[in-house]
């Protein structure tokens, strides 16, 4: 059977999850691999839940709040970015592929983004294969 | 030896020593202890065998002080002995508590530590590579060693454990602390840990001024303010994301904190709580875009596991290395 990815998809609640809905609304298609989480704001994720995405056998963590500037809390998605780089610096050390954790800007307005944003990120991780915790049982 | 005093316990698992030296570190108060109490097993100090523990009735010792992690099946064996003849087993320091320095090992897998330790090393002369077997026949004997375990753990993913003492060591005054409220009966409820509840940074005198830093410097390049938070000065201190009850006693002499206390209560990764933490006062990435000035900033970052889990990697999420495709725990 081919490798499924399963991809863990933090959304902030005014921009990237409005972008997802109108992906929705607007019958794009995309592949069912990510499955979205609504938080009040990318701001909001800690890197820890990240990294706990992946020992709960995650693939992949997509972050995707709103652009800069356009947040709706003026500053969170810009810890976000400062938080998601310095990750992906320790990640590596950790030997875990900085590439399985995605960063995107979504706007509300972007449902199109949006699918595309999935359909390749689905792609890109099943090229990578699974995620060092999948098959592993707790 | 009256009967009525309790019996005391102390053992040292995968450590360096520092934390019997600093049950030591008691000075005269020890003799106050020894009014109370009578030491029952304590190999670091006194002459024990297993033998004598062995032969103890379950809960005779009244209260142990475990130092060290767990990496060698005899550390897990001991740990497992002794918690089923202590009443109270106590977590003392920063690798029964974290699995503190030696836990960093966990970087490497078994094979590769003894690959490098035996066979890489340039000034090791090993043509044979040959390494240490857990059991060997010769001349009809069979002699057994303890075998390393894959992965360094702290004492309570081993036993459960009743209490914790922080600290790499721990200072005197809250293993003072401990005996006190044992003593008076007024230790609080299981799994605590016997030290603040806040952070360093609480305890710290330094001047903070939310500062962000576009650059890090490490302690040696550059001429520290000594009045003004490390963290401000571009120097990575880990007052932020670490539990409080050594007096900030680093930071205090110009030394950033390397977190030996661990986290506080409700964090569970000291690690990423930093990357959190160090995140809201970097400088780069205000256009969102900075990619190549954060390139420069990480790359005066060698080692961030090395500077983020200096006493915690075993307790964190990942726990070590993991591997793309590999086994993991």
């Amino acid at each position: 059977m081919e490798f499924e990815p399963k991809l863990i998809g933090f959304l902030c609640k005014w921009c990237s999850s409005a972008g997802a809905d109108l992906a929705g609304v607007s019958r794009k298609s995309y592949p069912p691999n990510l499955v979205p989480i609504t938080v009040n704001c990318s701001g909001r994720i800690d890197v820890s839940q990240i990294v706990k995405a992946f020992k709960d056998g995650a693939d992949g963590v997509l972050v995707s709040g709103c652009h800069p500037g356009d947040c709706h809390y003026t500053s969170g998605n810009y810890k976000t970015w400062r938080r998601v780089a310095l990750l992906k610096h320790v990640l590596d050390d950790f030997g875990l592929d900085p590439d399985r954790v995605r960063l995107e800007w979504i706007s509300a307005t972007e449902g199109e983004k949006f699918a595309q944003t999935v359909e390749d990120f689905t792609a890109e991780i099943k090229e990578l294969g699974p995620g060092p915790f999948r098959d592993v049982k707790k | 030896m009256s009967k009525n005093k309790k019996k005391i316990g102390a053992y040292w698992a995968s450590s360096c020593g520092g934390c019997d030296v600093a049950l030591l570190g008691l000075h005269e108060r020890i003799l106050e202890l020894l009014d109370f109490a009578e030491i029952a097993f304590w190999p670091a100090a006194t002459d024990f065998k297993y033998d004598d523990l062995k032969g103890y009735g379950n809960n005779e010792l009244d209260v142990t002080f475990f130092n060290g992690g767990i990496r060698t099946t005899e550390n897990a064996e001991i740990a497992e002995l002794l918690r089923e003849k202590s009443k109270l087993l106590v977590a003392y320091g920063s690798c029964a508590h974290q699995g503190g320095i030696p836990g960093l090992a966990n970087m490497s897998g078994k094979n590769e530590l003894f690959d490098t330790v035996y066979k890489e090393i340039p000034t090791t002369n090993n043509p044979d590579g040959i390494i240490p077997q857990e059991s060997i026949k010769k001349d009809g004997l069979t002699l057994n060693l303890p075998g390393l375990q894959e992965r360094v753990r702290s004492l309570d993913r081993v036993v459960d454990v009743d209490y914790t003492v922080p600290g790499c060591p721990p200072p005197p005054e809250l293993t003072e602390d401990f005996l006190e409220l044992l003593i008076n009966g007024e230790l609080p409820e299981k799994g605590s840990v016997i030290a603040g509840s806040k952070t360093v940074c609480e305890e710290c005198s330094r001047e903070w001024n939310k500062e962000s830093i576009d650059a890090f410097h490490r302690p040696q390049e550059v001429d520290i303010d000594p009045d003004k938070c490390l963290l401000d000065q571009g120097i990575i201190c880990m007052g932020p994301v670490t539990r409080s009850g050594c007096d900030s006693s680093c930071p205090e002499v110009n030394m950033p904190c390397k977190g030996c206390f661990g986290p506080p209560s409700k964090v569970e990764d000291q690690g990423m709580e930093m990357l959190n933490s160090l995140a809201s006062v970097l400088q780069v990435g205000e256009e969102g875009q900075a990619l190549e000035q954060e390139k420069e900033l990480l790359s005066n970052l060698p080692d961030p596991i090395g500077t983020f889990y200096t006493f915690s990697l075993s307790n964190s999420i990942f726990g070590g290395k993991v591997s793309e495709g590999g086994e993991n725990d």
